[in-house]
């Protein structure tokens, strides 16, 4: 069966999966009437130009780590949460009811109330589809879509008749308290006088974020609970038979990664320091796409991630210096997933095929 | 509340209900094959877009019913081949396509209409009109029955009424037809359909190309029917509402228009919350009514009130033995 040694699976798969996308959306940029290699080069420049381009980079890579390890962790455990995107405006609600319930001193403390707050809201939040799905056998994809529009509906419905402030028009929450304001990267590298944009929005959850791809490591390779998650997703009846039970591991891992999607309201939500409609803006989405590239390993992820901030930072820009709009990135997110996720055995099958012929005996061991 | 408000609100349930209709009954013919659709909502805005494109670039509304059902075949071939040929994951690649369509098409607006992601607005030849039934002015003054006549039955565009016949084509196709039976099989139990040696393959790729042909209907109908011409994601959230109404209505054709006529009036009524309120003497907030489709799925779903089975081979790729 394992034809096709570790290091190919982890990397060189993903990175013929991910050419193709690239090629692709080329070619679609192409049929539009526009330069591909010209739009690249606009996207480079306009992230890597300066550093508040990295700074937004680094803001959206940010939500995305959070989003994608929520993904991955679910499919340690062979389950497909589609409801980010729900779990994280949840988290959002957490978070915003946090911050706005305490005159907060300083943002030490805010930090970690917040983010209990987010992880709650959105553990809850997956909490419901994760039971029916342990216990009533309802399909958990299709619960967590539904709980998607449900939570959009339940949004508005809170920023437009509930947490609104009297008088306002927008339907937004009012303004944090002063305290619940988290440090700005550039704050934090002023300090060992590193110069850097004031302009973009990343702050310290993109290290709480990192923080969070170690725990997710420890957790899931370290741990009683990942080696049963894992099990479980590997073969449900053997974990069964070797005593773990589904409900549990269900319940958990849905927690988990409805948690992990609320985190990321630290940022998004902390860093507009008010929570707007739609705040999420598909970042629960494109932690699927993250996930899948990332192989649900945390650095896979990481790295998936900036890619991805470095995609909506780079569209963004192209979006305003060219006739491309920033919809190209949903196409080419769109074109990720199918590789990675859907197509895996097209690139997979010829590869398989090619290292029988060249490689064998020497990928013996590998499983 | 009139006679006459209540002929309005399930005159404007009937056009709305009808893109859900076509989808969920796309999604019932593939998922009944046991292929897995949470692409529906791709094809509806993929089909919505190139039938009003193609419809504003050559005023007529045939060509862009045949651009708007290529463009969700293509759709369609992609699903399939990424969930029969290379058995990949049905779901996954659903999301995929929900993604690419809501991406291609504003790509293409504004790089074809540089209008910020929208086409112009369809001509009157270039849009589906409203087709009068015989006798329904003459019938009009009538009380009830004939106002119920010209005013609910009459005056829709032809894809609503080739929507209402698809039911009970679909449910002859299905369950009175040969191809029907083993379509059904193919989703219950792959491997009797193969030992029988019918083709699994053949009949899973007939099945989601009738669903592409389906949902493009019902995305047509968006923009050249309900609306005249595409603006950027029209079919907000259609797709999955029919999905859900798949569900409620459990993988059954008849069961599918009531869902979907249940579905179509709590939209209708998000638009008339007066209506609303005089009726049930509270004000009931719009979202509530939003959302109610996807509740209800979920508390259907749960199995408390009757149980949606879904056919018993869906989502999983089919591997021949060797």
């Amino acid at each position: 069966m394992d034809v096709i040694p570790k290091w190919a699976d982890a990397i060189l798969i993903p990175l013929i999966s991910i050419l193709l996308a690239f090629l692709i959306s080329a070619l679609v940029i192409l049929a539009i009437g526009e330069d591909p290699v010209e739009a690249l080069m606009l996207m480079i420049n306009g992230t890597f130009g300066n550093s508040a381009g990295i700074g937004f980079m680094l803001f959206y890579a940010t939500n995305y780590i959070f989003t994608g390890l929520a993904v991955a962790i679910a499919f340690h455990a062979r389950l497909f949460n589609i409801g980010g995107e729900g779990q994280a405006t949840l988290g959002g609600l957490g978070v915003a009811l946090v911050c706005l319930s305490l005159p907060w001193p300083h943002w030490t403390l805010a930090l970690p109330a917040a983010l209990v707050g987010g992880a709650v809201f959105g553990a809850l939040w997956a909490l419901i589809p994760a039971y029916l799905q342990a216990r009533r056998g309802s399909h958990i994809v299709i619960t967590t879509i539904m709980f998607n529009f449900i939570a959009s509906a339940l949004m508005v419905y809170l920023l437009v008749e509930v947490l609104k402030p009297a008088g306002s028009m927008d339907p937004a929450t009012p303004r944090f308290p002063p305290g619940a304001s988290l440090p700005q990267m550039s704050d934090m590298l002023g300090l060992v006088g590193i110069p850097f944009s004031s302009a973009a929005p990343v702050n310290v959850s993109f290290f709480v974020a990192l923080l969070a791809c170690f725990l997710f490591w420890l957790l899931v390779w370290r741990t009683r609970l990942g080696y049963e998650i894992r099990a479980y997703g590997h073969s449900e009846t053997a974990a069964e038979y070797a005593g773990i039970s589904p409900t549990k591991i269900i319940l958990i891992a849905m927690m988990i990664s409805g948690g992990l999607a609320g985190c990321m309201a630290i940022n998004n939500v902390m860093a507009a320091e008010r929570l707007v409609l739609n705040s999420v803006e598909g970042a629960g989405f494109i932690g699927i796409a993250v996930a899948l590239m990332g192989r649900s390993h945390p650095v896979g992820v990481l790295l998936a991630s900036l890619l991805f901030g470095f995609l909506v930072q780079g569209g963004a820009e192209i979006d305003f210096w060219t006739n491309i709009p920033r919809e190209l990135v949903i196409v080419i997110q769109a074109l990720v997933i199918l590789f990675t996720g859907a197509l895996d055995n097209m690139v997979r099958m010829p590869l398989a095929r090619l290292f029988l012929m060249f490689g064998r005996g020497r990928s013996g061991g590998a499983t | 509340m009139d006679f006459g408000t209540l002929l309005q609100i399930l005159d404007t349930t009937v056009r709305l209900a009808t893109p859900l209709l076509f989808a969920c009954l796309a999604g019932l013919v593939s998922e009944r094959a046991g292929i897995f659709d949470i692409g529906l909502e791709g094809k509806l805005l993929a089909a919505a877009f190139f039938s009003a494109a193609f419809a504003a670039v050559t005023g007529s509304v045939w060509v862009g019913l045949l651009a708007g059902i290529l463009a969700s075949l293509a759709l369609s071939l992609i699903h399939g081949l990424a969930s029969i040929t290379f058995r990949g994951n049905q779901l996954i690649s659903g999301v995929a396509i929900n993604f690419l369509a809501a991406g291609l098409t504003v790509l293409i607006a504004q790089s074809w209409f540089q209008q910020g992601g929208r086409t112009p607005s369809l001509a009157d030849d270039a849009r589906f009109q409203e087709i009068t039934l015989p006798f329904a002015d003459a019938f009009s003054g009538l009380p009830y029955i004939g106002q119920s006549y010209s005013e609910l039955f009459s005056g829709h565009s032809l894809l609503v009424y080739v929507g209402f016949l698809t039911v009970p084509l679909v449910w002859w196709v299905l369950f009175r037809t040969r191809f029907g039976l083993r379509l059904r099989a193919v989703g219950e139990n792959p491997a009797a359909v193969d030992t029988a040696g019918v083709s699994v393959v053949r009949l899973r790729y007939a099945a989601v190309m009738i669903c592409g042909v389906l949902c493009g209907l019902g995305g047509i109908y968006l923009a050249t029917g309900l609306q005249a011409g595409f603006v950027k994601d029209m079919s907000s959230g259609r797709g999955f509402i029919a999905l859900a109404a798949l569900i409620f209505a459990k993988w059954r054709p008849w069961y599918a228009l009531f869902a979907c006529l249940l579905f179509g009036f709590f939209q209708a009524l998000s638009f008339r919350p007066d209506v609303v309120e005089t009726v049930t003497t509270v004000a009931i907030p719009g979202q509530l009514l939003d959302a109610l489709p996807y509740i209800l799925t979920v508390v259907i779903l749960a199995g408390f009130v009757g149980k949606a089975v879904p056919p018993r081979a869906g989502g999983e790729p089919y591997v021949k033995e060797r």
